[in-house]
């Protein structure tokens, strides 16, 4: 007898169906505010991905992502900004960066390749290094990215930032954007390649002695994953329309590996409810940032409550279930990206009784 | 050559300070093999003890020692509530909850004491400052270096000569042996952790009282500069954490000093630099034959 759970429909009306109604409810009745919440929960569950696929499936324990994000959202601005904005509002921008203007999702791409390209030329030699240095150093470049923008001012307009994207992350866009990127990166994950990097996580010498290049999979996983952080860079940097080097900064990183370590870093799928505790506790929790009345108490504004909250839960889930929600399983997408999710809604009943016989 | 010498002052008052840290840093990666990011944000816990103890009027000498035990104190704390549990887990894991201890200490700061800029004022004779030939120089800056060197004699001396710093040194030898002769392992890192979290106060109560202005948030960077001058010197080694710290300090300083200001504000960038090409050359750090590597 087949359990339920693992039945073709019932996995196609939970993991496809009933977030597409949600969605189409979302973008139909909500409000603005809403909607960029809900946004804001699909670029963090790519940026969230991106990290599992280093820090959980590689086993690069990396925490650089908020830098690539951060080149994604710089270069997709400028490339999407008008010329005459650009020159206007950055003093000193090279006449061949003013220039450009590209559609967005050619903006996006280029984005994400250019996250890439800078992971791979940091990744060579950093990658050579494990454990705690590799932890340092990728958060050093965090603070190095951080310190570029804020000094490059001819290109980034400094510490003030740059604003007045157009606001082309939709709900229907990232929603697009988000499947497409997570397929990709689960379709990886999947292939011999990702098998290959699960195995360096385990055992690297054993994985070696399999053929399996130490450096070059680091490597491309790294840079994959500055690529997918970039493309969330860019989609995040057309919800806000404005950027400034500060929010790429250690806040974004440690709430980016929040995300990561809750939802589960070992499990792609992980990234979903890591994401959505993430983004929603700030709203859950917004007043007593503020101050305010909750349920009739008065509450007296706590500044930071978000983080006394989330690191304390943080301790708590590494001390008590190491492998976050998921651990290493990815039941979402499992269900989500198989075929024969699809195929299954198709067969009739006699099929499985028949290839029971055999 | 006035402002060379001047540069060398800063180099070694900064050196000494970061040589601290560093040092706290290195006792316990070589015995726990942690990396603990919440190192940096116990000198800021205890510039907070201090300021507050020093608005309730205790004596300052009396509030830096009480300020010290504070912080020991919470550092034990958080290696029984946070570390211990997790010893046996993987160093992701310590790294992880280190960075979550850290972002807790800072939040909570934060939250009791606002996020603006506070000012310690340390009692009129620290800051009076003496003529030496062509310079004027604060008395704090003798006072740090003193710290210092004082700090790392009664280290040396309870590492050489003390049963708990025998222990320590056989935990970092052989960590596996060190067990089986009995050493009370638990024991060892809350002393390892309380003679780092003593150093940071020190640290930070030093650093604070040169520069004055203190926030929830000093201690971060500070830490990370720290950990990069043991990685430097090669971590797990004292002595190479105290050299580490000073070849940083000299660095930075000179960086900032001598080089045209569009390229001095790359400061940051130029301290990663010297991690990632130490790390490449050197990967065990300019003293560091012994240290372990995981």
């Amino acid at each position: 007898m087949e359990k339920i759970k693992d039945k073709a429909i019932f996995k196609f009306i939970t993991v496809v169906v009933i977030p597409l109604l949600i969605l189409i409810v979302i973008e139909t009745k909500m409000n603005d505010y809403y909607k960029t919440v809900v946004i804001l929960l699909f670029i963090n569950v790519i940026l969230a991905a991106a990290t599992n696929f280093t820090n959980g499936i590689t086993g690069i324990f990396s925490l650089g992502t908020a830098s690539f994000m951060a080149i994604g959202a710089y270069v997709g601005s400028l490339l999407t900004l008008p010329p005459d904005m650009k020159c206007s509002r950055i003093q000193g921008i090279p006449a061949f960066i003013a220039e450009i203007k590209l559609p967005f999702f050619a903006a996006l791409l280029i984005s994400g390749l250019f996250a890439a390209v800078f992971a791979g030329i940091i990744g060579i030699p950093i990658l050579r290094a494990k454990g705690h240095y590799l932890a340092v150093i990728t958060l050093g470049t965090v603070i190095v990215v951080k310190s570029l923008l804020d000094n490059l001012t001819s290109i980034t307009n400094g510490s003030r930032g740059i604003s007045g994207m157009e606001g082309y992350s939709t709900l229907p866009v990232t929603v697009l954007v988000t499947v497409l990127s997570l397929y990709v990166m689960y379709r990886i994950k999947t292939s011999s390649l990702g098998r290959g990097m699960i195995a360096l996580k385990n055992d690297e010498d054993a994985a070696e002695s399999l053929g399996i290049s130490r450096f070059r999979v680091r490597l491309f996983s790294f840079m994959i994953s500055a690529f997918f952080a970039g493309i969330g860079g860019c989609l995040w940097a057309h919800l806000q329309r404005s950027i400034a080097p500060s929010m790429f900064y250690l806040t974004e990183t440690f709430m980016i590996l929040e995300m990561s370590v809750l939802g589960g870093m070992e499990s792609l799928s992980g990234a979903i409810p890591g994401a959505a505790i993430i983004t929603f506790f700030p709203y859950l929790l917004s007043d007593f940032s503020t101050g305010g009345e909750i349920f009739g108490i008065k509450v007296p504004k706590i500044n930071g409550i978000t983080n006394i909250v989330m690191s304390v839960l943080f301790i708590l889930v590494m001390i008590f279930r190491k492998g976050g929600i998921f651990r290493e399983n990815d039941y979402i997408f499992d269900a989500m990206f198989s075929p024969d999710t699809y195929s299954g809604l198709f067969k009739k009943e006699h099929d499985d009784v028949l290839k029971k016989d055999v | 050559m006035n402002f060379f010498i001047a540069e060398i002052i800063n180099a070694i008052k900064l050196g000494s300070i970061y040589a601290l840290i560093a040092i706290g840093y290195s006792i316990v990666y070589s015995i726990l093999g942690l990396i603990n990011f919440a190192h940096g944000d116990l000198m800021m816990v205890a510039v907070y003890s201090l300021w507050v103890l020093m608005n309730l009027k205790i004596p300052f000498a009396l509030a830096v020692i009480l300020a010290v035990i504070i912080t020991m104190l919470l550092a034990i704390i958080t290696e029984r509530v946070a570390y211990r549990p997790l010893l046996n887990n993987g160093e992701e894991t310590l790294i992880i909850t280190s960075l979550a201890v850290s972002i807790l200490l800072q939040s909570i700061s934060q939250a009791v004491f606002g996020i603006d800029n506070k000012a310690l004022k340390v009692p009129v004779f620290f800051t009076k400052r003496i003529q030496i030939a062509d310079f004027t120089v604060s008395v704090m800056n003798f006072v740090i270096l003193a710290v210092t060197i004082v700090s790392v004699i009664v280290l040396a001396f309870i590492l050489k000569k003390t049963r708990i710093g025998l222990a320590m040194r056989a935990i970092k030898d052989n960590s596996l042996a060190a067990d089986f002769m009995g050493i009370n392992r638990k024991a060892v890192i809350v002393a390892a952790f309380g003679i780092g979290s003593a150093l940071a106060a020190l640290a930070g109560i030093t650093y604070t009282g040169e520069y004055v202005s203190f926030d929830p948030q000093m201690g971060f960077m500070l830490g990370i500069k720290a950990f990069i001058a043991a990685v430097i010197g090669g971590l797990g080694s004292i002595t190479g954490a105290a050299l580490g710290a000073f070849v940083l300090a000299f660095l930075e300083i000179f960086f900032a000093g001598y080089l045209p200001d569009s390229i001095a504000s790359y400061q940051t960038v130029f301290v990663f630099l010297i991690l990632i090409l130490v790390l490449l050359v050197r990967p065990d750090g300019l003293l560091g034959k012994n240290a372990k590597r995981s």
